[in-house]
């Protein structure tokens, strides 16, 4: 365990020196601050547009630092051969890969939470009261990073960078859309095409059940069980991939 | 006891394309490390070293075969608390000062934090790299790099340490310095195994050798009984003012003696007739210009046995011979 938390806290310090980082942050900065100029702009409920769009951003930042950190996260070591020093260490190979992982999630915690503090403070400015929607909507956005993650990193034992990123960004893409893929299964005329499409559907880590933004935006409460079930579902699909990536990792040659 | 023992160890590369038969980078190799020893692996490019390296230190998986270290299965990752390694080549994060650097690996390795910053002071200093401490190693040149990297295989007190091509990007004041610190390290009862393609590193330090080409285990032993089985060592004499040839006493001793000029090159069999040969040029008038034992050198081993050339500035010891 000791271990695990030695590679984390290295790989959260290597996300902390990465510029990269900073230049989002700075990203995320503007489109909040954006927000602000678009609500007075806009006939529209200040409120709603505020926590849409900042809700959004907090998602889509989140979610570029999850892709792109995530698939780095073990193909650059493998890449740079930094891989080799390490485990040679009283290390396993699964260890390694968790500390990767946990490391990350350190970094989107770090992350998340900082964007979420200039997020208050923006709707602080704005006098909007807070709702405990808000909260369960972020918490839910942090599951889907945590998911996201998993999958960057999963498929990056055993594919280059920029397969990896192309298979994690259209997973994301998808996994929003898996309620479309029902529909078209059930309006399909095959019934081949319709037993693929409908497992797909329920194989396909399904993200859109981890969004209520919108009900953030409503201050519409979203049951805490519905909170706890997606939740479940999110970190066991992310364990799952975990999983995988650890066997996959296991058996490679360097 | 063996420090390791290596026992018909197969690997063939998967190729990316399917029906070309693959050559096997390692074709039943097989040979042991005691503990203690400093032993060389010696092999020209391609043959297979870092191949071996990398199946001891479980980062691939042999096709075939059996390997042990420290009499343990090479999958015992517990073990590797007792193991340093150097990596060929090395790349390091960069984004981490040295002495950070050298923190993240003693931590890996489960050092206590109250000793580590000493440990630290110490391997810098080990390998001359003390003022570099606060540098990020994105600053380093090559062979800071190969430095660090070897401060790094060192910083737990390993009992056995395997290093892949340790001299490789290191000037001469470098390589001299490295080979004092594996003799160092062998003085303190540690086992080396290294691996080079240059062969005056081996010939120098190692207290035993193997040789591997094409994945195959040439010669295994000490360096004096690969280099000359059975026989003295021969001598090249040259001295000035005096031809050689015409005094009986060096014709009778020499096997072969060159004329050029005023130099005369006297070739002794063994190091037995250097004395009275020395006395007859001195009694001749002659000057001594200089005495070289000619070790047989790995070199010709190598091409004898494989026909593979190997780098290596052994061939510049039959400069001598083109006098004729
Ligand atoms: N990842 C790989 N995939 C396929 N073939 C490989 C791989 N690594 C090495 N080889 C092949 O295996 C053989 C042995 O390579 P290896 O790197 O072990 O040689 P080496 O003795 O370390 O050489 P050098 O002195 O150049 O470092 C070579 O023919 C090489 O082409
Ligand atoms: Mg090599």
């Amino acid at each position: 365990m000791q271990r695990v938390a030695v590679i984390a806290l290295n790989t959260f310090r290597e996300n902390l020196r990465d510029k990269i980082l900073y230049n989002l942050l700075f990203f995320v900065l503007l489109l909040m601050g954006g927000s602000v100029l678009l609500a007075d702009l806009t006939i529209m409920e200040h409120r709603r547009i505020v926590t849409d769009m900042g809700l959004a951003t907090m998602n889509l930042a989140g979610v570029v630092i999850a892709v792109f950190v995530g698939i780095g996260l073990v193909g650059k070591e493998i890449e740079r051969r930094t891989v080799y020093t390490i485990l040679a260490r009283p290390i396993s190979r699964t260890q390694f890969v968790l500390g990767k992982y946990l490391g990350l999630v350190l970094t989107l915690l770090v992350n998340v939470t900082f964007m979420l503090a200039v997020f208050l403070v923006t709707l602080w400015a704005y006098k909007t009261p807070l709702h405990a929607a808000l909260f369960q909507a972020v918490g839910l956005i942090f599951v889907e990073l945590l998911l996201v993650t998993a999958l960057a990193l999963f498929f990056s034992t055993f594919s280059t960078a920029t397969l990896s990123a192309i298979m994690t960004l259209g997973f994301y893409v998808i996994g929003h859309l898996t309620t479309d893929l029902k529909g078209l299964a059930e309006n399909s005329q095959h019934a081949a095409v319709q037993t693929v499409v409908t497992g797909l559907y329920y194989v396909w880590p399904n993200l859109e059940v981890l969004n209520v933004k919108g009900q953030a935006a409503t201050n519409a409460l979203v049951d805490m069980s519905y909170v706890a079930t997606a939740s479940m579902y999110g970190l066991l699909y992310a364990a799952l991939l975990l999983t995988a990536a650890c066997a996959v990792f296991r058996d490679r040659d360097f | 006891m063996n420090a390791i023992v290596i026992d018909r160890l197969t690997k063939v590369y998967r190729s990316a394309w399917f029906g070309r038969p693959p050559m096997p980078a390692l074709d039943g190799l097989s040979l042991s490390v005691q503990q203690g020893e400093i032993y060389g692996f010696l092999g020209p490019n391609g043959s297979g070293k870092t191949t071996t390296l990398k199946i001891l230190m479980g980062l691939m998986r042999a096709t075939s075969g059996n390997a042990e270290i420290l009499g343990k299965p090479l999958d015992d990752v517990q073990i590797r608390h007792r193991i340093g390694f150097l990596p060929e080549a090395p790349y390091f994060y960069e984004y981490l000062t040295a002495e950070e650097f050298l923190a993240f690996y003693g931590n890996l390795a489960g050092l206590e934090r109250s000793g580590l910053a000493r440990k630290i002071t110490q391997m810098l200093d080990l390998v001359g790299l003390a003022e570099a401490r606060t540098r990020p190693l994105r600053k380093f040149s090559k062979g800071m790099l190969q430095r660090i990297g070897l401060a790094q295989a060192l910083i737990h007190d390993p009992e056995l340490v395997v290093l892949d091509e340790p001299m490789s990007g290191l000037d001469p004041v470098g390589r001299m310095q490295v080979r004092d610190l594996i003799l160092s390290l062998r003085d303190q009862g540690k086992t080396v195994f290294f691996s080079t393609h240059i062969i005056p590193d081996v010939e120098m330090i190692c207290d035993r050798v193997a040789i591997v080409v094409k994945g195959k285990l040439l010669a295994e032993g000490r360096v004096d009984e690969l280099v000359n089985p059975g026989h003295a060592q021969s001598v090249e004499v040259v001295c000035e003012g005096i031809k050689a040839g015409e005094v009986a006493t060096i014709r009778a001793a020499a096997s072969r003696v060159l004329q050029r000029g005023d130099h005369s090159l006297v070739v002794l069999p063994g190091p037995d007739q250097v004395e009275p040969v020395l006395s007859a040029i001195r009694a001749e008038g002659g000057r001594l210009v200089s005495v070289t034992p000619q070790k047989g050198s790995l070199e010709d081993l190598f091409m004898k046995r494989s026909g593979a050339p190997i780098d290596g500035p052994g061939r510049q010891r039959d400069v001598g011979g083109s006098a004729e």
